[in-house]
């Protein structure tokens, strides 16, 4: 190895990759936005196809409250990740239990629905075909929120802890690109299951 | 850069007991070893799923012969093409992937350490919950069955009624945890590529090994989740009474046909991109010239990813489409040969004017070009649907999809062994017995899958456990039969080459194919840490910039 052993040149200036952390979490999203696309396909191929009822449109009803409790917990999740990159530590921690409180009452909300769903009108999984649809895209959804809920209880007893400090930010915003895939998830979702397949 | 003034010797590692070198390797993290893991797990399924062929051509060397029942023949064809997709192919290029990008683009390990070596126990996780049910599909009372519903599991096969027990379930659980266990490895490879780099290591410097690679992971991140999701409903229906591919409440089977297949093509240019890969590495070094045309191999591989994302139908051209969407997956499916024509005229460009060394590596390459093109012409015409529907479901698609599968991706694999076993073990392969490897293998392949078109052209369907004598199939079947044994005993030449060479062969040195990525610059095998000082590279052949620093490549690019 001695022939070749001639020094490597300098290094060039400026030599800056991405996070990889947030390389990670979007290759993540790529993933997780093919399954949930499978899903939402089957949803939409049997709208309308159930042999039996209920039918959408006599029981679901639009969780106009709730959905608006997931969408505003994207954008307390987006100032805490600002107020934690600007040192801030009071703000953030407000925010961030804020979030996990709005996104609490989504899961409730859900929670509530099914409840409804199963012991007022007898639609469950195996019901008909739209109970096997809508309850696996939801139920699907409702998965990553409380996959999400938990991650984001975890940082917030390591906020308790006082270890979650400006120099971790680049983390916080790699669980805050999560948060908002779920977020606009459940547009979509909402789109098919509230507005389209109804 | 002075790497080889710090070596581990690895004669530390035999003093240590047998306890504690288990224990190293169940519990490391080290990307080498991980890739080391992956390749002998998968070449220990390649064993298991080689005699599950054997068993296949055992049974259809005669008419009416009855060497296993119906039955056993039903779950030997599933389990040997399960096994090999999901247990050989997949785990042995990740294994490769694993321990070579890391090295050549300069990085100490993956972007995610734990990570990979997680992927790397669920796909083990996978491939034993298979067989598994060899024992527990009945139930823990020893009288399991194996899973027999082909490796695409049509419904209604599937369904609770058609298959008891919990044979489908075990294939199901195993496609489902080895598929967690791909995309978790294809996110790592991504963000090691694009976050890794050593200094000057720019995209369009990469070795195009790395590029394919990461092409390759991103697909499996589109692939492997819609045969996860089908997989995630199968269990719905079954377990929970779901009724997604229940026709009896309006379910469809052919839902299920969509969503395999969307993940069944893109999956065959997951498992030959880095096929592609290997060639794109190895001819250039064998032809002493550096690649025709990089560029272009890196845009036509991206636009192989993009366009076989949307040729899945034509394996459903027999279902009954409307003729819209026949004519659209008839097109799509030869837009698809463009780009891979692109790709073998530039290695073919490569070679010309070249100074071939034929080595064994060389050999297989070589071979992987003719077969592959042949496979693909075959792939053509069964992209023509008229031809389709005569022939689908007959020996003709067996022969070609094998073509494909031995005829292109495990050459390209021999290839790679023979060509990189040098830099993890530090020694070569027996060049002789690699030359008995290639040439048995070589008869022994053309042997059996060349003459398997030909029952195929005169009828003789796939899947069937014995069929009727004087149709014209007999001696071919018997002449296949005996071309898997001659392949049968050229593996066998390859596995002793493995274990000789290992302790028998030649010391490899750093560097001995004189080639010009990373990857040699370092010992063989590499230190625990790879690279005791970050390079910094300024051209796509660090090497040669290194061996001929009068005409560095820089100087071109
Ligand atoms: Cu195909």
């Amino acid at each position: 190895m001695s022939a070749i052993a001639s020094p490597f040149p300098e290094a060039p200036p400026n030599w800056n990759l991405p996070y990889r952390g947030k390389v990670a979490m979007a290759c993540l999203i790529i993933a997780e936005s093919a399954i949930f696309t499978i899903f939402v396909v089957a949803y939409l191929f049997y709208v309308g196809k159930s042999l039996s009822g209920p039918t959408p449109r006599e029981v679901l009803e639009v969780p106009i409250f709730y959905t608006i409790c997931l969408l505003s917990s994207s954008l307390t999740m987006h100032f805490a990740a600002k107020s934690l990159a600007r040192d801030r530590a009071g703000a953030f921690l407000g925010l961030w239990l804020f979030t996990i409180v709005l996104g609490g009452l989504f899961l409730f909300g859900t929670a509530q629905e099914w409840h409804r769903l199963i012991y007022e009108h007898g639609l469950t999984i195996s019901t008909n075909l739209f109970g096997t649809t809508y309850y696996s895209l939801v139920g699907l959804h409702a998965f990553h929120v409380t996959a999400g809920l938990i991650m984001l209880l975890a940082v917030a007893i390591f906020a308790f802890a006082g270890r979650v400090r400006m120099q971790e930010s680049h983390r916080v915003e790699v669980l805050a690109m999560y948060w908002h895939f779920v977020d606009a998830v459940w547009v979509v979702v909402f789109t098919v299951v509230y507005v389209l397949g109804r | 850069m002075s790497s080889n003034a710090i070596t581990v010797p690895g004669v530390q590692i035999d003093e240590k007991p047998w306890v504690d070198i288990l224990h190293e390797w169940v519990t490391t993290v080290d990307h080498k070893r991980l890739g080391i893991l992956y390749i002998g797990y998968a070449l220990l399924f390649l064993v298991v799923g080689g005699i599950e062929a054997i068993i296949i051509r055992i049974q259809l060397m005669y008419p009416h012969n009855d060497f296993v029942s119906p039955q056993v023949f039903n779950r030997m064809f599933t389990m040997h093409g399960t096994t090999m997709i999901f247990f050989v192919a997949m785990p042995i290029l990740f294994g490769f992937a694993n321990y070579l990008v890391p090295v050549m683009i300069g990085a100490r390990d993956m972007a995610f350490p734990r990570l990979n070596a997680f992927s790397f126990w669920l796909s083990a996780l996978g491939g034993f919950l298979l067989y598994f049910s060899l024992v527990g599909a009945n139930g823990l009372y020893g009288a399991g069955n194996a899973p027999d519903v082909g490796w695409w599991a049509y419904a209604p096969l599937t369904a609770p009624a058609f298959s008891l027990g919990h044979s489908s379930d075990y294939w199901t659980l195993a496609l489902l945890v080895s598929g967690f266990g791909s995309i978790g490895t294809a996110i790592n490879i991504i963000a090691t590529i694009l976050c890794l780099r050593c200094p000057g290591m720019t995209l369009g410097r990469m070795p195009l090994l790395v590029w394919l690679n990461l092409v390759m992971s991103g697909m499996v991140l589109i692939t492997i989740t819609p045969l996860s999701a089908a997989q995630i409903m199968l269990l719905v229906d079954r377990y929970l009474g779901g009724h997604f591919f229940d026709a009896q409440a309006g379910g469809s089977a052919v839902l299920w046909m969509h969503f395999f297949w969307i993940f069944g093509h893109p999956e065959v240019y997951v498992l030959i991109i880095p096929c592609f890969a290997f060639m794109s590495e190895i001819i250039p070094v064998f032809s002493r010239k550096p690649i025709f045309g990089y560029p272009v191999m890196v845009a036509a591989t991206i636009c192989i990813g993009f366009v076989s994302m949307s040729v899945w139908a034509h394996h459903m051209f027999t279902v009954g489409m409307n003729s819209y969407a026949n004519s659209f997956f008839a097109i799509t499916t030869m837009a698809v040969g463009v780009p891979t024509g692109i790709k073998i005229f530039n290695w073919i460009g490569t070679m010309w004017g070249g100074r071939i060394q034929f080595k064994t590596p060389m050999l297989f390459s070589i071979a992987f070009l003719f077969q592959f093109l042949i496979a693909g012409l075959t792939g053509i015409m069964l992209g023509c649907v008229p031809f389709d529907w005569q022939l689908s479901l007959s020996y003709f698609v067996v022969a070609h999809f094998h073509y494909v599968i031995v005829g292109g991706i495990l050459f390209a694999l021999f290839g790679a062994f023979y060509y990189w076993y040098p830099k993890f073990t530090g020694r070569m392969l027996s060049e002789t017995l690699g030359k008995w490897h290639f040439w048995l293998f070589l008869i022994g392949f053309h042997m059996t899958f060349d003459l398997m078109h030909i029952p195929g052209l005169l009828g003789m369907p796939r899947r069937i456990y014995t069929y009727e004598p004087g149709r014209g199939w007999d001696t071919l079947n018997l002449l296949i039969t005996i071309g898997a044994f001659i392949q049968t005993i050229a593996v066998l030449v390859f596995v002793a080459n493995l274990l000789i060479s290992y302790f028998k062969g030649d010391k490899a040195g750093n560097d001995p194919w004189d080639a010009w990525t990373l990857e040699w610059s370092i010992s063989s095998p590499p230190p625990a840490y790879n690279f005791a000082s970050i390079p910094v590279v300024t051209s796509r052949r660090p090497l040669w910039d290194m061996k001929h620093p009068e005409d560095p490549d820089s100087r071109y690019e």
